[in-house]
This record gives C-alpha cells, structure tokens and sequence, in this order.
C-alpha cells in the first residue's frame, strides 16, 4: 500500500514535470547552499588547520617588541641574543627546541641564475621545531654553526629556481659575498593559507648570518616548540618570565617582547569559518523555509485541481488517513527530489570551490543525511496542512466539483 | 449482521439542510425497504429527494434522523471512516459522469477499489482484468479516459463498481450523457450483474425507457415517496 501510494505521488510530479522543478526549486537552492557551504568551510577548516601543523606543531614564536601593532612607545626593543635562546631550550623542561632566527630577504646567485628569496640564520633546532624533514644531505654539524661556516640547506622553490632537477649537494652558490655550499635540500612545504610560498627560502647557521651579513650578535626571532602533552599556554608563561628576568624588566613593567602560540592563528581561523558557515546556513535555512512554502502552495493548487480525484477515492472507500498519506507522500517525495537535486548541486559547487580555492574537496556525510532528513521534514511540514484539507473534503461535494 | 435481514431498510429518514427561516427539508420520513437481489430505479423531478436518498443509501451522506439499516445493522451513527470501509466493501458506485480518473489507464481504474481493501498487485490484476473482461474492454485495458468513448468509459466504471464484488450498486444517473443505444448496453450489463451475481442495484434516473429495465420504481415528490410499485412491463 505504501509502495503503491509512493509510486502514486511520483507519477502525479512527473505528470507535471516542469511545475514540480519549479516548486521545488527553493528546496533545491536551500539544500545545495548548505551542503556547499559546509563543505567548503569544512575544507579550509582542514587546510588551516594542515597549514598550522606545517608550520610546526606545538610552536611558539618570540619576537621582541609589544605584541600590538603600530609605532612602539619608546625606545624601540632590544632584539634577543643566543644567550636567550639556550636559556629557552637548556632551562626550560617544556621547551623540546629552541632555534634562534633573524631573516633577510637577498639574492641568490648561481652562473646567471639569480633568484630573490628569504635567508634565514638559525641552526639545526629550526628543523625540529618547524618540523621539517631533511630529504637529501643532511642539516648542519656542530663545528660547523660553532665556527659560522658557509654552508646552507635548500628550500625546495631555491633548488629549482638555482639547480634545476640537478643535484645541488655539495654545489656552491653566492649570497652577497658569501661562496655557501649546499650540504641539503629540505621537504617541501606548500602553499600557506595567506598564499605565501613556504619553500621559497635558504638556511645558514646563525653566526655565519650574523658575521657576514647582518655585522651583528642580534636574533630577531626564536622559534620555541613545545613537548608533546605540555599545554602551549604553560610553556608560553614560562617563557614569558624567564625573559622578564633576563631582560631585566621589574614588576609592573610591560613586556618588550611578545610569544605568539600558532594555536591562536588555528583558533581564530577555525573560528571565523565557523561564524561564516554558520551565517550562511542561516541564510540557506531561510531559503529552505521559502521553499517549504512553495510547495505547501502548490500542494494547495493541487489538491483543489485533484478535488473531483480526491471524491471519486473517497466515495470508492479510501480513508481520511489513506488520503492524507496519498497528499503527504506526495509532498514528500516532491521535497526529497529537491534535497536529493540541491545535494548533488551542492556537492557539485563545493567540488569546483574546492578545486578553485586548492582546498581539499571534504564532503560530510553527516550533513548529507542531515540535509536529506531537513527536506523531508520540510515535505511533512508544509505537505501536512494541503494533505488534510485534501482528506477532510466530502466526497459528495468533492464529486460535484468541476 | 443478520442473514434474513432487509439489505436496506430506511426508517423514517429525514435530511434538513440549513437551520431556521433557511432551513430546507430534502427528506420527510421516508421508509423504504430493498432487498437483496432487487433491481430499483428511483425516480422524480429535481429536488424530490432522489438524490438525497442516493446518498444517504451509499453512506456517503448522514440523515439527520431516522434509521437507516444495512444488512440489519443501523449504520445511520457511523462516523466518516466506518462508512467509508461499509462503502469499499459493500457498495459499487457508476456515475453520470463516469468519474474515472484522468491520465490513469481503464486497468488502474480497475483495480483502484482493489487497491484499498489491501489486495496483492498479481490479484489486484487478475480481478480487474477479469472485470474489464466481463463488460467486454479487456482489449482496452491500457487506454486512458480519453482514448475511450462515454458508453466505454461507463463500461469501466461500472467494470470499477463490480470488481469488489459488492453486494449493491448505487448508479446515478448511469446513462444520463448517452444517447439510446449506449444506454441500452450499459443497462444490460447492469441487468446482467444483478439476474448473473445477484448484484443489487439501486439507480437514479428521470428516463422512464431506462427505468424500465429496473424491477421497480420508486416515485419522490417533494422529499417523500409518492408511488413505489412493481415495473409495468406492457406500459
């Protein structure tokens, strides 16, 4: 019986193919923004939160100067020394690496290849603490950040733009003045978030950047990563008074420097796509509710243009309820058909977003079911008040309709 | 349900419509006893009533008071769905205006009754088949409404009144959109059905040569029966 009343109502749609794609349409709209609205937010959600992994698990980064932006009160803030970053990494038990860094961006040059890229000073705790791997040669030796010898590991873009798809290791090239010797390439590391090319650099060891290109003793930066299972906001604070108390700042006093967790960068992002998504479901549920309106309007038409049907079932010995479910089912079927076209659409835009925007393609299933069972609640909902109307008819009556 | 019951007996029936100075009274006392087998042709000017009884007989309307009994039991106090059960399975229904539905091929009609009393497809099928076959449109099975003529869409009709096997036909007005020969096929089938399986009828109608096929012919005038006796065959 309900077989045959499910076969019922998708005859009656097809008979009336073109009204029942537009009646559904709302359905259709609603139901494909949402499904690609989470998708694609689920996407970047995931891309974030593999771009914040890239850039080191558990990783802290200290920079001198307040953390708000704009002109400094004052004197400007004195930048850190190697001193402080062994502190970091010797005094601290919830401190597994720290690397000091101070970057400038200069020329690579090979024959008459030259290409512009980031120089980084630093030593071979940035590879633990960044999180990247060696894949040809090897990182720096001891002797040779102790002594500031020329030699360098390759960001991937640098070894194409200068090498090619030939081997680099062992090869020199200038930096300036500097003859730096490759000893290796490092993994590749993508595309950021914000567009940037995290490939698109060279490592030296730290004295040699300070001696012979930077003329100074300073670090800019320290990357800090944290052990496994310490939280980032303990080891965060930790670092904070340690610094307090090697810089000399009394009680009171602001900070000159700032630690920044790559948590946070995840946190607000993953929390701005999940405002927007939110948003913009909104806006499809109310989509969703036009289109529930839509076709509780057209089940009504319906019902009236089915009157005389509706009699002769009546008469013959259907039932209010047999005729409600007829009305009911019909309305259902009709608003699934929009949810199945709107998830197929929705999946399709996401998929083409998806590709558009290099995030990953990520459907939830969850939300698919979720947005199947929505449109077949919207079929209950605005179906139910057409369908009654449609069973309480007297058949007499009904008969007589013309 | 008693065996040597009346099929129908009506107690004195009365239907008002509307309520005070606008109050319309379409029956007044109306006794009328059937019995099963008969063959009845109820007749009288519009307005007389007929069709109020009509719909009063196959349950689809309630008398205000009175008693009507089906088969010995008082069905005048059953609510909507009780009568439309007693309808699908007691009552075939032929109308003036053939009343298929549309863009549904004769089969479907057919088997639609079927199809509410919770009958398998393969059943379902047979039967109606069998019914189509029986008014002579088995070959017309798969035609839709319009791809049939008024007598051979009657004809389906009333394949979709007998496919149930009902103890009575309520027709009203059977042959009122045909011209003399259709009406004359379509009430030798009724004759059939009724003298064949025993299939009561009670049919509406205001033609006195259609009326001549039913056994007997009750007159209304006015919301009462005015005359009631035995077809006159010689008349």
């Amino acid at each position: 019986m309900l077989w045959q009343t499910v076969r019922l109502a998708v005859q009656a749609i097809f008979r009336n193919a073109l009204r029942s794609i537009l009646t559904v349409l709302g359905v259709v709209i609603g139901v494909a923004a949402v499904i690609a609205m989470v998708t694609v937010g689920q996407g970047s959600t995931e891309q974030v939160t593999s771009d914040v992994a890239k850039l080191g698990t558990n990783l802290l980064m200290v920079r001198p100067g307040q953390a708000q932006q704009g002109p400094q009160p004052g004197n400007p803030a004195s930048a850190f020394n190697l001193r402080d970053v062994e502190a970091i990494a010797t005094q601290l038990a919830s401190v597994r690496a720290a690397a000091p860094a101070d970057t400038r961006t200069m020329t690579v040059i090979l024959g008459d290849q030259n290409h512009a890229t980031q120089v980084v000073g630093t030593d071979s705790a940035y590879l633990t603490a960044r999180d990247i791997p060696v894949v040809l040669g090897r990182s720096f030796y001891e002797s040779e950040l102790r002594s500031g010898a020329a030699v360098c590991l390759l960001g991937q873009t640098v070894r194409k733009e200068l090498f090619g798809s030939g081997d680099p290791l062992g090869q020199s090239f200038r930096i300036k003045s500097i003859s730096c010797r490759v000893i290796g390439v490092m993994a590749e590391q993508g595309v950021s978030t914000f567009g940037t090319d995290q490939d698109d650099f060279v490592l030296i060891p730290i004295r040699t950047f300070q001696r012979r290109i930077a003329g100074n003793a300073d670090v800019t930066m320290i990357y800090v990563s944290v052990r496994d299972g310490v939280d980032t906001g303990v080891a965060k604070s930790q670092i904070e008074s340690l610094l307090r108390e090697r810089r000399h700042i009394g009680p009171g006093e602001e900070d000159d420097f700032n630690v920044f967790d790559m948590k946070q960068v995840a946190t607000i992002l993953t929390g701005i796509t999940a405002v927007l998504t939110g948003l913009l479901s909104a806006v499809a549920a109310v989509s969703l509710l036009v289109g529930g309106i839509g076709i509780m309007n057209i089940m009504l038409v319906s019902v009236t243009e089915r009157t005389r049907e509706i009699g002769i079932r009546l008469a013959i010995g259907a039932q209010e309820g047999q005729v409600l479910l007829q009305f009911l089912v019909e309305a259902i079927v009709l608003s699934l058909l929009g949810g199945l076209l709107g998830i197929l659409l929705g999946l399709g835009l996401a998929a083409i977003a998806a590709a558009l925007m290099k995030i990953p393609f990520s459907p939830n299933p969850l939300v698919i079911l979720l947005a199947f069972g929505f449109s077949a609640a919207v079929g209950v909902v605005f179906g139910y008040f057409p369908a009654r109307r449609a069973a309480r008819l007297d058949p007499i009556e009904a008969l007589r309709h013309q | 349900m008693s065996a040597d019951a009346p099929l129908i007996a009506l107690e004195r029936i009365t239907k008002t419509y509307g309520m005070g100075d606008a109050m319309v009274r379409a029956l007044d006392g109306v006794d009328l006893t059937i019995a099963a087998g008969d063959f009845v042709a109820i007749m009288g000017p519009s307005g007389s009533g007929k069709s109020t009884t009509m719909n009063i007989l196959g349950c689809l309307d309630t008398p205000t008071s009175g008693h009507y009994r089906f088969k010995g039991v008082d069905v005048s106090g059953l609510n909507r769905d009780q009568r439309a059960l007693l309808r699908r399975h007691y009552i075939g229904f032929v109308f003036q205006g053939y009343n298929l539905l549309p863009r549904t091929s004769a089969l479907e009609n057919v088997e639609m009754p079927l199809l509410y009393k919770g009958m398998a497809h393969d059943e379902r099928r047979a039967l109606a088949l069998d019914a189509l076959d029986k008014v002579g449109l088995a070959d017309r099975a798969g035609h839709d409404p319009s791809e049939l003529s008024g007598g051979q869409q009657q004809r389906v009709a009333i394949a979709r009144a007998i496919v149930g096997r009902p103890a009575v036909i309520m027709a009203d007005e059977p042959t009122g959109n045909l011209d003399t020969a259709r009406s004359h096929e379509i009430m030798e089938l009724l004759t059939r059905f009724n003298t064949e399986d025993g299939i009561t009828i009670v049919m509406v109608t205001h033609e006195p040569d259609v009326a001549v096929f039913a056994h007997r012919q009750i007159h209304f005038l006015d919301g009462r029966i005015a005359r009631d006796g035995a077809t006159v065959e010689a008349v």
